[in-house]
C-alpha cells in the first residue's frame, strides 16, 4: 500500500480530570473511507478536534503527506487540506447557498467581491456532486439533505485531501443517504482520505473500508471492514470478549411482572423520529430498551411521556387508547420520566434541593396552589433519606451536587409523584460505580414491591441485562427483536443490534 | 455576629447599602433632608416622603418587570402602555371645562387599566405562543404604543377638569401620603402575597432558569410566559392612571417616557440577573426607590434637566460596577485575607505570651 496519507501517533488529549484521549494511532490513506468508531465519549470527536485544531493535542504526532503538521485553529487545519462536516449543519441559513460556500473565502476584484464569480463557481462545484439547484436562493429554502451536500461543497472546495463526515446521514432519509454515499464514492475516486463517523453500523458495512475503534480514549484497534463480523466489532466497542459476555450475565433476583399490562404501544410511529414500535409493559415489569444511539429508544421514551406526537398506529394505557398531547398528560397518568441528558432537560441548577423535588408534584397540584412548607420538607427528607443522596442540607443548590446524586434527587422528584409507570433514560451515565448499583437495584425493586412498571434505557449492556425481565432492542428506529428469561444476555442484545449476523 | 454575616451574604445587602450611601450623602449635603413636617390637615412634608411619592410609579412597573426578567425576558413596551392607559382614562373621562366628568371615574379607570392587561396580553402571546424574542416581541407596541395613544387623544394633549381625578396621584383630605403611595404599596402586597400564596414565582424561576426541563416536570411554560406579559401589562395600565393624574392630562408623546429603561435598571440594581431565574421583588423596589433618589437628589444639588442623564449615568455606573460578580469576589478576597491576618496576628499574640 502506499504511504500514509495522514498518521496521527501517540495522541494525547488531558482534559481537567480526564485523560480522553492516551497514546492513540490513526492512519488514513489516500482514496480510503475509514469510519472512527466507540460509544459516547469513547474518544471519537475529541480526536477529530485534535485533527481541525479545535483542540491543542498534549503529546503525540501529526503528519499529513509525510510532513508534520500543527494545526491550532480549524481555519489552519483548512488551509492544511483537513475539512469537516458537522454533525448540525452549519451554515448560515439567512445566506445563499452561493454566499455559504464561499463565506470568509470570496474571490474578490478590484478590491469588491466578485458575485458573478462566487455564483458561477458555486453552481460549478455543485454540479460535480450531482446538486442542480438555484445558488442566489437563501439556504433555508432547501431541505436538510441539500443544505448537507452544500456544506460538502463548501468542505471539498477548499483543496481538500481529508474530508471528515461527522453523523452525516442523522438527518437524512435513505434516499437522500444513497445520494450522499454516492458523492462520497465519488470524492475517494479522486483520492481524497475520508474520515466517516456513524452511529448507523449498516451504514458503515455499506460504505467503509476500514475501522479504527475507540474506547475510554485508547486504541481497540484498527481493521479491514470485510474481516470483521458486526457481533466482534460491537463486542470491542463495549469492551467484552465473546466468550466472556455469557457469563457475565448470572443476574440477581428480578422482578416477575404480574399479567396486567399498564402501557402498549401496536405499531406506534412518530414522524421523522420512530418508524414502528410495538410493546407491551406490564405491571411490576422492569423493560429495557436497547439498541445503539440513535435508534429510537430516547425517542419512544419520550413518545409515552407526551414529548413526541404519536403518528401512526396506537398507544394504550389500561387498555384505553390515549392521546398524550404533552407530559402532564402522561403525568396524569402516572407516568414519570427522567430524561437522558440531566443537566439540560432534568436539573433546574439554581433552585435547592428540595425545590427540585416537589417541582414535578407542584405542577401536578397546579400553579394556583402551594405545598405548605413543612410538607416539602417533609417530603425532601424523606427523599433524601431513602434514596441516600448526599448533601449538606435540603437547601443547598441542586447545580452544587455530583452527577449521581443530582440523578437521585430527579428520580425522587418523580417517586413523589408516585408514578404507576417510570421511565428511566441513562440513568447511570457519568455516575460512580457505587452509585450505579444502587439505581439499578432500586429499578428492581420498586417494580418487585410496589408493583411499578419500570423502563430502562441504558448504553451499558450489562446493567440491562442485569435488571430487565425483558429487553426491548431497537435499530433504524424500529423495533427488531424482545428478548425474554434466557434469551436476554449481552451476546443476544449484541446478535440483535448486528441484524442477526453472528 | 451570625445574623450580621447573613446579611451581608443576603440578596438585598448592595442593593440597600447602595440606597444608604445615596441618603447619607443627601444627609450631608442637602440640608435638611431627613426633616419631615406635619401639616395642619395631618399630612406629611419632606423631601423623603417626596422621594416615595414619585418613586411609586416606578416601583409598580419593576414589580411586573421582575417577574418578566426572571424569566429571561423583557418587556420593553411598558413606558408606551403608560401613555396608552393615560389616554385612555383622560379621553374617557374628557377635557370638559366645567369639570364634570364624560364617563363615570370608576369605569374610566377600570378600562385605562384593562387596556394595560390587554397591551401585556399582545406581549404574551407574541412571546409564549408565537415564540418571538421578547425584545422584539415588545418593541412592536413600544414603537406603536405612543401611536395608538395619539389616535385616542386625536393627537391633543387632554387636559382634565374633573377634580376627583387629581386624588390618584394627589392627597385625599385626611389622609397623610398621597394615594398613588398607597397604591404601590396595596401592588407590592398583592405580589408577595401571590408569591407567598401559589406557587407562581417557583415556576416562573423554573422557566427563567431552564425551559426544558421546566417543561419535563410538566409545567405550563406558555401558560407561564403568558401571564407575566399580561401582568406587567397590568402593572404599566395602573402607572398610567398615576402618571397622567400627577399632570391632570394625558401626553401621548411624554407619558411614561423612558420609564422601561428605569423599571429595567431598577430591576438590575435589585439584584435580579437579566439572564432570568431567582428574582428579587424586594430588591427592585429599593432599586426604584434609589433611581428616585438619586434624581432628586441631583436636582437639589441643583444640576439641570439637561445634564441629569449625564450625572445619574455616572452614578448607575457607579452602582453597578459596586454590585458586580467581580467587586463582590474582591470584597470577598479582601476580607477572607483580612480575616487571615487576623489570625497570624491572634498567633503572633500568643506566641509572645
Amino acid at each position: 500500500m502506499a504511504a500514509a496519507l495522514l498518521e496521527m501517533r501517540h495522541i494525547d488529549k488531558v482534559f481537567p480530570g480526564v485523560k480522553a484521549l492516551s497514546n492513540v494511532d490513526f492512519t488514513l490513506h489516500a482514496g480510503e473511507i475509514h469510519s472512527l468508531m466507540g460509544e459516547n465519549g469513547a474518544g471519537k470527536s475529541t480526536l477529530v478536534k485534535v485533527l481541525t485544531g479545535v483542540y491543542p493535542k498534549d503529546g503525540g504526532t501529526i503528519h499529513l503527506n509525510g510532513k508534520e503538521i500543527y494545526p491550532k485553529t480549524p481555519k489552519e487545519a483548512q488551509e492544511e487540506g483537513i475539512s469537516t462536516v458537522y454533525q448540525e449543519v452549519n451554515l448560515c441559513p439567512n445566506l445563499t447557498v452561493a454566499e455559504n460556500i464561499f463565506i470568509g473565502r470570496e474571490p474578490r476584484r478590484f478590491g469588491f467581491i466578485d458575485w458573478k464569480e462566487v455564483n458561477r463557481r458555486s453552481i460549478e462545484l455543485l454540479k460535480k456532486l450531482d446538486v442542480d439547484i438555484d445558488v442566489s436562493k437563501t439556504l433555508d429554502n432547501y431541505p436538510v439533505a441539500i443544505q448537507q451536500m452544500v456544506a460538502i461543497a463548501r468542505a471539498v472546495d477548499v483543496d481538500a485531501k481529508i474530508l471528515i463526515l461527522d453523523e452525516p446521514t442523522s438527518s437524512l432519509n435513505e434516499v437522500e443517504t444513497e445520494r450522499l454515499f454516492r458523492i462520497v464514492r465519488q470524492l475517494q475516486k479522486q483520492g481524497m482520505g475520508i474520515i466517516f463517523i456513524s452511529h448507523f453500523l449498516e451504514q458503515i458495512y455499506e460504505l467503509c473500508d476500514h475501522i479504527t475503534i475507540l474506547r475510554n480514549g485508547e486504541l481497540v484497534g484498527s481493521y479491514e471492514v470485510a474481516k470483521l463480523p458486526r457481533l466482534e466489532l460491537i463486542a470491542k466497542m463495549v469492551g467484552k470478549n465473546l466468550n466472556d459476555v455469557k457469563d457475565m450475565d448470572k443476574m440477581a433476583e428480578k422482578s416477575v411482572p404480574s399479567d396486567e399490562v399498564f402501557i402498549e404501544t401496536n405499531h406506534a410511529a412518530s414522524t421523522g423520529q420512530i418508524k414502528d414500535v410495538s410493546l407491551q409493559i406490564h405491571k411490576g415489569e422492569v423493560i429495557g430498551l436497547a439498541g445503539l444511539l440513535g435508534s429510537g429508544r430516547t425517542e419512544t421514551a419520550e413518545m409515552m411521556f407526551g414529548l413526541k406526537e404519536v403518528t401512526g398506529g396506537s398507544l394504550k394505557i389500561n387498555g384505553k387508547e390515549e392521546k398524550l398531547s404533552n407530559p402532564m398528560a402522561a403525568m396524569k397518568e402516572k407516568i414519570a420520566f427522567c430524561p437522558e441528558d440531566r443537566k439540560l432537560s432534568g436539573i433546574i441548577g439554581d433552585l435547592t434541593v428540595r425545590e427540585n423535588i416537589i417541582l414535578a408534584l407542584q405542577a401536578m397540584d397546579g400553579m394556583f396552589t402551594h405545598i405548605p412548607y413543612s410538607k416539602q420538607v417533609e417530603l425532601a427528607d424523606k427523599f433524601i433519606d431513602k434514596l441516600r443522596i448526599k448533601v449538606s442540607d435540603r437547601d443547598q443548590l441542586i447545580k452544587n451536587l455530583s452527577g449521581g446524586n443530582q440523578q437521585k434527587v430527579i428520580i425522587a422528584r418523580w417517586l413523589a409523584t408516585q408514578p404507576r409507570f417510570l421511565i428511566l433514560d441513562e440513568p447511570t451515565r457519568g455516575i460512580d460505580v457505587g452509585t450505579k448499583t444502587e439505581i439499578q437495584k432500586m429499578a428492581v425493586e420498586l417494580a418487585k414491591n410496589e408493583g411499578m412498571s419500570v423502563a430502562f434505557i441504558s448504553s451499558e449492556m450489562d446493567e440491562m441485562v442485569r435488571t430487565c425481565s425483558k429487553l426491548v432492542v431497537m435499530r433504524d428506529r424500529k423495533k427488531v427483536a424482545e428478548l425474554t428469561g434466557d434469551q436476554i444476555s449481552s451476546e443476544g442484545v449484541m446478535e440483535a443490534i448486528a441484524g442477526g449476523e453472528k | 455576629m451570625d445574623k450580621l454575616k447573613s446579611f451581608t451574604s443576603s440578596s438585598l445587602f448592595l442593593p440597600i447599602v447602595a440606597l444608604a450611601v445615596l441618603l447619607i450623602f443627601n444627609g450631608i449635603f442637602v440640608e435638611g433632608f431627613f426633616d419631615i413636617q406635619i401639616t395642619e390637615d395631618g399630612r406629611l412634608f419632606g423631601r423623603v416622603i417626596d422621594i416615595l411619592t414619585r418613586s411609586s410609579s416606578l416601583v409598580i412597573l419593576s414589580l411586573g418587570m421582575t417577574l418578566v426578567i426572571a424569566t429571561s425576558g423583557i418587556d420593553i413596551s411598558v413606558g408606551a402602555v403608560v401613555a396608552i392607559s393615560a389616554a385612555v382614562v383622560c379621553t374617557l373621562i374628557g377635557g370638559r371645562g366645567d369639570g364634570a366628568a364624560e364617563t363615570p371615574m370608576a369605569l374610566a379607570m377600570l378600562a385605562s387599566v384593562g387596556i394595560g392587561i390587554l397591551c401585556g396580553i399582545w406581549n404574551g402571546i407574541l412571546v409564549a405562543k408565537f415564540k418571538i424574542q421578547a425584545v422584539v416581541a415588545t418593541l412592536i407596541l413600544m414603537t406603536a404604543g405612543r401611536g395608538i395613544a395619539q389616535l385616542l387623544t386625536e393627537g391633543q394633549i387632554v387636559t382634565v377638569y374633573y377634580k376627583p381625578f387629581a386624588s390618584i396621584a394627589g392627597v385625599i383630605p385626611g389622609m397623610p401620603l398621597p394615594t398613588n403611595v398607597f397604591i404601590a404599596l396595596a401592588m407590592v402586597l398583592l405580589v408577595v402575597f401571590v408569591m407567598k400564596k401559589t406557587s407562581i414565582g417557583l415556576f416562573i424561576q423554573s422557566v427563567g432558569i431552564n425551559p426544558t426541563a421546566a417543561k419535563y416536570v410538566g409545567i405550563n411554560v406558555t401558560l407561564v410566559l403568558f401571564l407575566v406579559y399580561a401582568f406587567s401589562g397590568f402593572c404599566a395600565g395602573v402607572t398610567g392612571l398615576i402618571e397622567s393624574s400627577l399632570i391632570k392630562a394625558a401626553d401621548a408623546n411624554n407619558a411614561g417616557l423612558n420609564m422601561e429603561m428605569d423599571a429595567i435598571l431598577a430591576v438590575a440594581l435589585g439584584g435580579t440577573l437579566l439572564s432570568g431565574g431567582k428574582f428579587y421583588l424586594g430588591g427592585s423596589v429599593i432599586g426604584a426607590v434609589t433611581i428616585q433618589t438619586l434624581t432628586t437628589t441631583l436636582y437639589a444639588l441643583g444640576v439641570s434637566a439637561d445634564q441629569l442623564p449625564v450625572v445619574k449615568a455616572i452614578a448607575v455606573i457607579a452602582i453597578c460596577l459596586i454590585q458586580s460578580k467581580k467587586a463582590r469576589d474582591l470584597f470577598d478576597k479582601w476580607k477572607s485575607g483580612r480575616s487571615a491576618k487576623a489570625v497570624t496576628a491572634d498567633a503572633k499574640a500568643v506566641n509572645k505570651a
